[in-house]
């Protein structure tokens, strides 16, 4: 049996043919696209390395079936920077060593990202640290990576209220 | 992961008649499903993709009072939405609980609902388990047990049921709507589930092609949202499953509770209602020594099912501490761990 989906990654559309309905929406992504940001860590949704926003909420793509994802509006690391201009949250981690080894760092920049438009921590850094927690970093840099977020969210706020102003 | 039909119905009917055929699942967050398959503890025939069917993800106040919330609701819509957060805040609470954001971005409520036990045994096929292999035996029995039931067991199944979520649901009488061969009929959230007994793979009385469509809190159940909590002990501070959980709502007028709620998790195979605790702080003060009692009685036919001795005395003082925080009120906003035990100290770690 095939199937065949069409997603928008990244504000393209892709039309794929998937000859196998176990595919994940992160193997999509890596294997297929060769979209290879987004990290397979653990494979079972413990670890966050794999999240990727999809129509603007993070998930863990390793427990996602690409084929169910038929129609999805998907981001990916690879699709936050503009051209050479990283996003706010991207350089807020340069910014604050939020990151040793970089495995995890895709997925705690999507989770960032997604964090902030769900407006929900505040600048409550305990809040951070708890809707961050689907975001497993072996090197330990959770402290930076909680002033990156909160710093990131500040930059945002702020850019966004002068574009409204 | 065994390879697998996949279908996607377009309607509710679709769907039944697609899920009634041997073999079938129902696909809907995945975020259970997906992580069984892949370990081989599940190996469906065939997928049953449910997210694409219309009109099942609505929050609904009904004309009585009561709310409904179809079954494809993600788990943080569910908490974040103010009508719902402000009504029945325990639950609120013990969504935020459970799992992660980005899980809780995924996971719906009918797949909440019938999530499958985190026993390690369970998910090693390479151990004995009546549920996933009935008649293999029990690893758990003389293994690692110290998370493993202290109420409802079996010989042959010590498992418990994982959910926050559905803990105060039960306490405040939730209603599931369910679609079958033969039409739609309701049925308590309670009486959803089994206790594993002699056949502890079958976890719930749904029968083949069933699809639970709907949650209903009834109205009454608002009458508590003043008074309403849940605490979760973890081994870890988030995005850990209960060691032991309790849902707590009273209702108390001029320093009486008048009606009190209580439902345990992490106990049993299925989210435990403590009736007999309920009934022992009607018409009482709310006070350490009556909670105290009520936590007697709420563990009062528990006994360890293994090294988990320790759960009971555990579930005794967070059923007393959950009560107490209930009675100081429901906080405004909730904590910044939901939840948690440490809640009070939140901050120290800044």
């Amino acid at each position: 049996m095939s199937f065949s989906i069409s997603l928008t990654v990244n504000g393209v559309r892709r039309d794929v043919e998937l000859d196998d309905p176990r595919v994940t929406l992160l193997d999509l992504l890596r294997e297929r696209l060769h979209l290879t940001g987004s990290k397979k860590g653990c494979d079972r949704g413990q670890c966050g390395a794999c999240t990727v926003l999809v129509g603007g909420r993070r998930i863990n793509s390793c427990l996602a079936l690409a084929v169910s994802h038929d129609g999805a509006d998907v981001l990916t690391i690879e699709g936050v920077a503009r051209g050479d201009a990283l996003h706010p949250v991207q350089a807020a981690f340069i910014a604050h060593d939020g990151l040793q080894c970089g495995f995890c760092t895709p997925g705690q920049v999507m989770s960032a990202i997604g964090l902030i438009n769900e407006a929900q921590a505040g600048d409550d850094p305990e809040r951070v640290r708890e809707a961050m927690s689907g975001n497993l970093c072996r090197c330990g840099a959770y402290a930076g990576i909680t002033e990156a977020v909160l710093e990131a969210q500040q930059n945002l706020v702020t850019a966004s209220q002068r574009r409204s102003a | 992961m065994k390879t697998f039909d996949y279908v996607r119905p377009a309607t509710i009917a679709d769907a039944v008649a697609a899920g009634a055929q041997p073999g079938a699942s129902y696909l809907a967050g995945g975020t259970n499903l997906l992580d069984l398959m892949k370990g081989g503890i599940s190996r469906p025939e065939r997928l049953v993709d449910v997210t694409h069917l219309t009109g099942l993800d609505r929050i609904e106040r009904l004309g009585d009072g009561g709310m409904r919330i179809g079954t494809l609701v993600r788990n943080a819509d569910l908490a974040h939405d103010p009508e719902f957060a402000k009504s029945y805040p325990a639950v609120a609470e013990a969504l935020l609980s459970g799992a992660s954001a980005q899980l809780r971005n995924a996971a719906t409520v009918g797949g909440n609902l019938l999530q499958r036990t985190r026993c390690g045994y369970f998910y090693d096929p390479a151990s004995a388990c009546n549920k996933r292999e009935p008649g293999t035996g029990c690893a758990a029995r003389d293994g690692e047990n110290r998370l493993h039931a202290v109420l409802g067991w079996s010989e042959r199944c010590i498992a418990t049921h994982p959910s926050d979520f559905c803990v105060p649901l039960v306490a405040l009488d939730a209603i599931v709507e369910i679609e079958g061969r033969s039409g739609r009929r309701e049925i308590a959230l309670e009486a959803l589930y089994r206790l594993p007994g002699d056949t502890p793979e079958r976890e719930s009385v749904l029968e083949v092609g069933d699809l639970i469509v709907a949650l209903r809190l009834p109205a009454e159940a608002r009458a508590f949202s003043t008074h309403a909590r849940y605490l979760k002990v973890r081994e870890r501070t988030s995005y850990a499953f209960a060691v032991v959980s309790a849902g707590v709502a009273l209702r108390i007028e001029r320093g009486t509770i008048r009606e009190a709620r209580l439902a345990l998790g992490g106990v049993a195979a299925k989210p435990w209602r403590a009736r007999s605790a309920e009934a022992t702080l009607a018409g009482g003060s709310p006070n350490p020594a009556s909670f105290r009692r009520a936590a007697e009685a709420a563990l009062a036919e528990a006994r360890p099912s293994g090294d988990n001795q320790f759960k009971i005395e555990l579930a005794r003082r967070i059923v007393a501490r959950a009560l107490a925080l209930a009675a100081a009120g429901t906080p405004a906003r909730l904590p910044a761990l939901p939840a948690s035990p440490f809640a009070s100290v939140s901050g120290a770690f800044a």
